[in-house]
């Protein structure tokens, strides 16, 4: 692993922000890699797209900024539909399954439903971890426990636990048989990951 | 109030802002007088939570003239003083940068460029104000500024400015822009006792005694530095004055203070002067580049190594005094210089000061970080 380019997309709200922080942290501070943060500054303040750029690598990130995400996060549909085409061929596709509907010609993607989950926990606002954990589980760039220790070293104690909590629950459901979601039922095509679960092929 | 200490020790995952507020804190100073500007509001923010913690003194100012006075006052007073802004805040407080250097008042600005001239590009990058830093306030005085090109170096480099200012009793630069301030990375924080501090030269002779000259400066051209309410009679003005401190409106009186607050510092330019070198050895092209940019040149060197150029980098780490000694011993072994800034030519003059060889500049007015494709396109053009 070079150099690697991750975008994180989503509204204003979501913490999209948080999450790209907290995946750079965990790289550089706790996983032995260089990584750099940057984000899109405009003069609002919530609302709207909102996108967090990370980069990646094992030497020093000379040129900080993101310019063909190799993995792309997608929290909302506008995200997916602006930054899609700038992903390079052959880059993983995230996304939280309920927000946003990939286009029929789209390649191999992970998925999963991370603002239902993190309903489910109680909280719609930790979907931004649900979805941390789960791309952390399936991109592979760093581990579990580097990201679990910038989560603690960042969030105040009394919000820790849930937010390890929704953690793990994402990074859990990447090897669950959690069906697909109805309304993005894929058939056929080629999967990424071996056969991973929550590994979508190309819609029909 | 209880908090966390006043030198972070460790590592820690930081914004450019951030890590120049910690590298205030860490150089012991304990005064931060501002009017918060995007790109550099975080400064502000951050330490407007962290002063207090570590007995310091945080203060929003009305505008950033008075800021600029609030912090050559409180440094009279005998604290480590800084504040921070941005394009506009930087302009107005010329004047009273003018008066620091002129009372021989050691402060920091931090200066995090945004696109000018004016309100300009408020949220957005740019690299223009590069000769305002030399040359802004009126009259004859030499200024150091440094150039950060990442968050660790806004660290360093806000420590590093704390001394200088205190050592040469002057008024010190900090020059982000806002892609390095806007941008998080790890910054390793050493040990409080591991922190450079460099301190004022005070008196030798107590307060009381008749004679004391507080502008007498020793062999280094370096007056040691009396503090407001010591018990010394002294006397700071910006008018033109003596060794007492008092008004001396002539020509040679004149002559002298400001030669002598010019020779200060350009007798040492050679210490103060500080650069990063990439790549130099066999180079035939050597791009010169600073803060956010010198990133991009850094991969445009990558690239253009790729495709059998011998390309390198010169990056000054103070722009001010300009490494141009350097530049002027690079001149005897290469073909061309070429210089990317987000400005329409600030740096190149300055390259061209030293070299009579090819200097081409990479320009934009700013809103964006240079990408590394124009400078690589110039490297192959000066090439051949």
């Amino acid at each position: 692993m070079s150099r690697q380019e991750i975008r994180l997309a989503g509204y204003g709200g979501q913490g999209i922000v948080l999450a790209g922080q907290l995946l750079g942290k965990a790289a550089a501070i706790y996983d032995g890699k260089e990584a750099v943060f940057t984000q899109s500054y405009g003069p609002e303040a919530r609302g709207g797209a909102s996108s967090a750029d990370v980069v990646i690598s094992d030497g020093p990130a000379d040129y900080p900024l993101v310019s063909r995400p190799d993995f792309l996060v997608a929290m909302f549909q506008e995200a997916y539909e602006r930054y899609r085409p700038e992903m390079v061929p052959g880059g993983l596709l995230v996304i939280d399954s309920d927000l946003v509907k990939p286009l029929p010609d789209e390649g191999p993607y992970r998925a999963v439903p991370a603002t239902r989950l993190a309903e489910g926990l109680g909280k719609k606002i930790v979907a931004n971890m649900v979805m941390l954990g789960f791309f952390t589980a399936v991109s592979g760039l760093v581990r579990r426990e580097a990201v679990e220790a910038a989560l603690r070293s960042s969030l105040a104690p009394r919000l820790l636990d849930l937010n390890l909590r929704a953690f793990g629950t994402g990074y859990d459901y990447s090897a669950s048989d959690a069906p697909p979601h109805p309304t993005l039922s894929p058939a056929g095509g080629e999967e990424k990951g071996e056969g991973a679960p929550g590994v979508r092929g190309k819609a029909a | 109030m209880k908090g966390e200490p006043a030198v972070l020790t460790g590592q820690h995952f930081l914004l450019g802002d951030h890590a120049c507020a910690e590298g205030a804190l860490a150089a012991g100073c304990r005064f931060f007088g501002g009017y918060p500007i995007t790109p550099s509001t975080e400064v502000a923010e951050w330490l407007a939570r962290r002063l207090p913690e570590v007995g310091g003194i945080f203060v929003q100012m009305e505008d950033e003239l008075a800021s600029m006075a609030a912090i050559v006052g409180a440094s009279v007073a005998g604290a480590r003083a800084m504040t921070a802004t941005s394009g506009p805040g930087f302009s107005l407080m010329m004047e009273n940068l003018g008066l620091a250097a002129m009372m021989e008042v050691p402060c920091v600005v931090v200066n995090v460029q945004r696109g000018g001239p004016s309100t300009g590009l408020p949220t957005l990058v740019g690299q223009a104000d590069v000769m305002q830093a030399r040359w802004g306030s009126h009259g004859d005085y030499e200024i150091v500024a440094y150039s950060p090109a990442s968050p660790q170096e806004c660290f360093d480099l806000t420590v590093k400015a704390f001394n200088t200012a205190d050592h040469f009793r002057i008024p010190v630069l900090v020059m982000a822009d806002e892609v390095v301030a806007h941008m998080m990375e790890r910054v390793t924080i050493p040990p409080a006792e591991a922190i450079p501090r460099v301190e004022r030269k005070r008196p030798r002779q107590g307060p009381g005694g008749n004679g004391f000259l507080p502008f007498k400066a020793d062999d280094d051209l370096i007056p040691p530095m009396v503090h407001a309410g010591e018990g010394y009679r002294i006397h700071f003005t910006g008018l033109t004055h003596d060794e007492r401190g008092y008004p001396a409106i002539t020509a040679p009186a004149h002559d002298r203070l400001v030669r002598r607050l010019v020779d200060k510092v350009r007798q040492k330019a050679w210490e103060i002067v500080e650069y990063e070198e990439y790549r130099l050895e066999d180079v035939s092209v050597v791009i010169i580049a600073y803060g956010s940019t010198a990133r991009s040149a850094r991969r445009a060197v990558g690239l253009a190594r790729e495709q059998g150029i011998a390309a390198g980098l010169l990056r000054p780490i103070t722009l001010w005094p300009f490494p141009g000694e350097r530049v002027k011993k690079l001149a005897e072994r290469v073909r061309a210089f070429v210089v990317p800034e987000l400005n329409l030519g600030q740096i190149s003059r300055e390259v061209e000061r030293f070299t009579s060889l090819p200097v081409l500049g990479v320009n934009h007015a700013g809103g964006a970080m240079m990408p590394p494709e124009p400078i690589l396109e110039a490297i192959r053009e000066v090439a051949g």
